[in-house]
């Protein structure tokens, strides 16, 4: 799950080939998500033109398939809005005698991702990751002691560790289901709660930390968390790695880190799919099988450090990727990961209007 | 007056024959048909599909919202309006908050653009022709560059290691927060919208009979009494229309307060973000957007009836 510089900005890059005539691909991905030299490779090896379109959050990309004529022919969701996205009808089923390297595929992957599609029918995985908590670890070690516990999500539902963090800078992502589904598990409720009692005591949570949040973003804490703006954000694993590398090359005097808390965290599944009304459905499946190809697999995940459902790939992979437990967790902190289920559409109109209350105070 | 005179007045108008009469009906309908069928195509039919959705309600599906037509049977349709929405704007604080908190963010924008533009237009008015052109292209030159670019890259001067907060860290100031804060959408709002205000202004000044400020100080006013009671009093057509241009795309601003504003910045274009992508409430984000318009061209009709007052006060 990743961001872009400018705000729901997309970027087409449209890759050069000299070979003509077998058409296009259109492609919707999140931004930062891929090596972009595969793109290359993709069109000198097929001749097929990539137009190469990134979003910045689940919610823009449904609102593009339900207006439908979206004109992609390959986009990747999230699993938990993946499956009421099939339900509503806006997928195509796969035609796998087209996607010969399916058998790369980790299986305990396909079975996971299948609460989300049962039989793996519509969608396969292209990445995996956490959303957890990224950090300034000297502004965080100043403010709380130098052998405080940073692997907690005390450090934001805790209103006096928090309030500690203000004038440093905390940011929450603009994704009620991520923001609420922490908020329950911390609270030690079911995060696929649809309960209006548990509801109402996660929005007491997130609203009695709201003095102390900076702002709720899906992309700007990437930029501001690596260039010292902020100093806890809550965010996906891999975009707090780029604020990590990105700290890192401009030589800044501090370090971030990324923690799984210890009290669980969401696990996601961000999945390619071929739209219903997609205009080229045949070379959409030959980018998705080029994409589950192993060593186009393994030069992705080394480029954007997010854990991928391919198995083949790994041992193609950088060995300081694959032994990182924040991008492959150790079966013990997996055990404390949990999947989003879809919500209903009922649930999900009281959960939005409870988000507008938390980040309006209205 | 007589009868018999107005119908001698009559006569006396060159009569045009019938082929005329026509040729020149046909030629004037020729000439505002361009305008109006754009105004029809880019204005009049959308406004007509978002009012029709706004009185739909939310489904999941494609179309996110169900049909205001149902065909019950062979012979029978059957119109279905909900008012659901509507009622949820007035019941639901939120939006009426959020309509207030637009406007009075974008009336105090208006007013500090007005404080600072009106300064800025008077002086390239009453600077030499040499200085004017150059000037004016100064108050333009920002147009060049992408608005978004420009909101953007206000954020990384008023950032805690901007350059301002670098600047005052000099003198060991501690760094102030500025993004994220009303401040900061204020900041924006003014610089983006300044030259939509000087530019009306200066068109209005520089138009200014110079004899007229000459009798002022003859009849032995000093400048400050004539700037007030000559100078403003006909520069206010371009106020107003300056006013104006700043005032409207003000409170329907998303991308400012999006990008520099904080969780405590309400404006309505961020609540019709978010009913539509967040919610994916497409009823409810277009009743929003119609009562906006209703918001908006209410003030709007106001101050363009106080410009025609002033404009044939002038006349008079």
């Amino acid at each position: 799950m990743q961001k872009s510089l400018l705000l729901a900005a997309s970027l087409t890059l449209l890759a050069t080939t000299s070979a003509l005539g077998q058409g296009v691909v259109n492609v919707y991905n999140w931004s930062d998500y891929i090596d972009e030299e595969m793109l290359t490779l993709f069109t000198e090896e097929t001749g097929i033109q990539i137009n190469y379109d990134v979003f910045d959050s689940n919610e823009i990309v449904e609102a593009k398939l339900l207006a439908g004529n979206s004109g992609y022919d390959v986009v990747v969701p999230s699993g938990f809005f993946l499956s009421r996205q099939i339900e509503a009808g806006l997928f195509q089923p796969l035609d796998k005698s087209k996607l010969p390297n399916i058998g790369n595929m980790d299986p305990a992957i396909m079975e996971a991702t299948a609460v989300h599609d049962p039989g793996n029918e519509y969608a396969l995985d292209y990445m995996w990751g956490t959303t957890g908590l990224g950090y300034n670890v000297q502004a965080l070690q100043e403010r709380l002691g130098e052998d405080a516990n940073l692997n907690t999500w005390d450090l934001l539902f805790d209103v006096d560790t928090v309030s500690k963090l203000a004038d440093c800078g905390v940011t929450i992502l603009d994704a009620p289901n991520e923001a609420f589904a922490a908020a329950l598990n911390y609270l030690g409720l079911d995060p696929n709660s649809e309960s209006e009692e548990d509801l109402a005591a996660a929005e007491e949570l997130l609203t009695s930390i709201r003095p102390y949040v900076r702002y709720y973003g899906s992309s700007q804490y990437i930029d501001d968390l690596g260039n010292g703006e902020i100093c806890l954000a809550h965010g996906y694993s891999g975009d707090i790695f780029i604020a990590l590398y990105a700290a890192e090359e401009a030589g800044a005097d501090f370090e971030i880190g990324y923690s799984i808390p210890e009290e669980g965290a969401v696990k996601w599944f961000d999945m390619f799919a071929i739209p219903a009304d997609a205009p080229n459905p045949d070379n959409a499946h030959t980018f998705i099988n080029f994409m589950l190809r192993a060593d186009v697999a393994a030069a992705n995940v080394n480029y954007v450090y997010y854990a991928s459902g391919n198995l083949a790939a790994q041992e193609m992979i950088d060995p300081e990727v694959l032994e990182d437990p924040s991008i492959y967790p150790t079966p013990e902190v997996d055990a404390k990961t949990f999947v989003l289920v879809a919500r209903s559409p009922e649930f999900s109109e009281l959960m939005t209007r409870a988000w507008t209350r938390i980040k309006t105070g209205q | 007056m007589s009868m018999a005179d107005l119908q001698g007045q009559a006569d006396q108008a060159p009569r045009m024959t019938l082929y005329q009469r026509i040729t020149r009906r046909f030629g004037k309908t020729a000439v505002i048909l361009v305008p109006m069928s754009w105004l029809a195509i880019f204005f009049l039919v959308p406004f007509a599909v978002v009012f029709g959705i706004s009185l739909a309600i939310k489904k999941f599906g494609r179309p996110p919202y169900t049909e205001l037509l149902s065909f019950t049977d062979e012979s029978s349709v059957q119109l279905t309006l909900h008012l659901s929405n509507y009622l949820q704007l007035i019941t639901d604080t939120l939006y009426v908050n959020a309509y207030l908190s637009s406007v009075s963010i974008a009336a105090t924008a208006t007013i500090i653009a007005l404080l600072i533009g009106y300064p800025m237009a008077y002086f390239i008015a009453r600077s030499s022709d040499r200085w004017r052109n150059i000037l004016l292209m100064l108050v333009i030159l920002p147009f060049w560059t992408s608005f978004l670019l420009r909101v953007y890259a206000l954020s990384s001067f008023m950032r805690g290691t901007g350059v301002i907060n670098n600047f005052l860290g000099m003198f060991g100031i501690e760094p102030l927060v500025m993004m994220q804060t009303n401040f900061a959408v204020y900041v924006g709002i003014v610089y983006t919208y300044l030259p939509f205000m000087v530019l009306p202004i200066y068109t209005n000044l520089v138009k200014l009979d110079g004899a007229l400020l000459e009798a002022s100080a003859d009849l032995g006013a000093r400048p400050w009494r004539t700037f007030i009671s000559v100078t403003l009093p006909l520069s206010l057509p371009g106020i107003l229309a300056g006013s104006m241009l700043v005032f409207i795309p003000a409170i329907g601003e998303f991308v400012i307060p999006s990008l520099l504003g904080g969780p405590d910045t309400l404006m309505i274009g961020r609540i019709l973000w978010d009913e539509f992508f967040t919610n994916t409430n497409w009823p409810r984000a277009s009743a929003v957007a119609i009562v906006m318009l209703v918001v908006i061209v209410l003030p709007l009709t106001l101050m363009q009836r106080a410009r025609d007052a002033v404009v044939d006060g002038d006349n008079r």
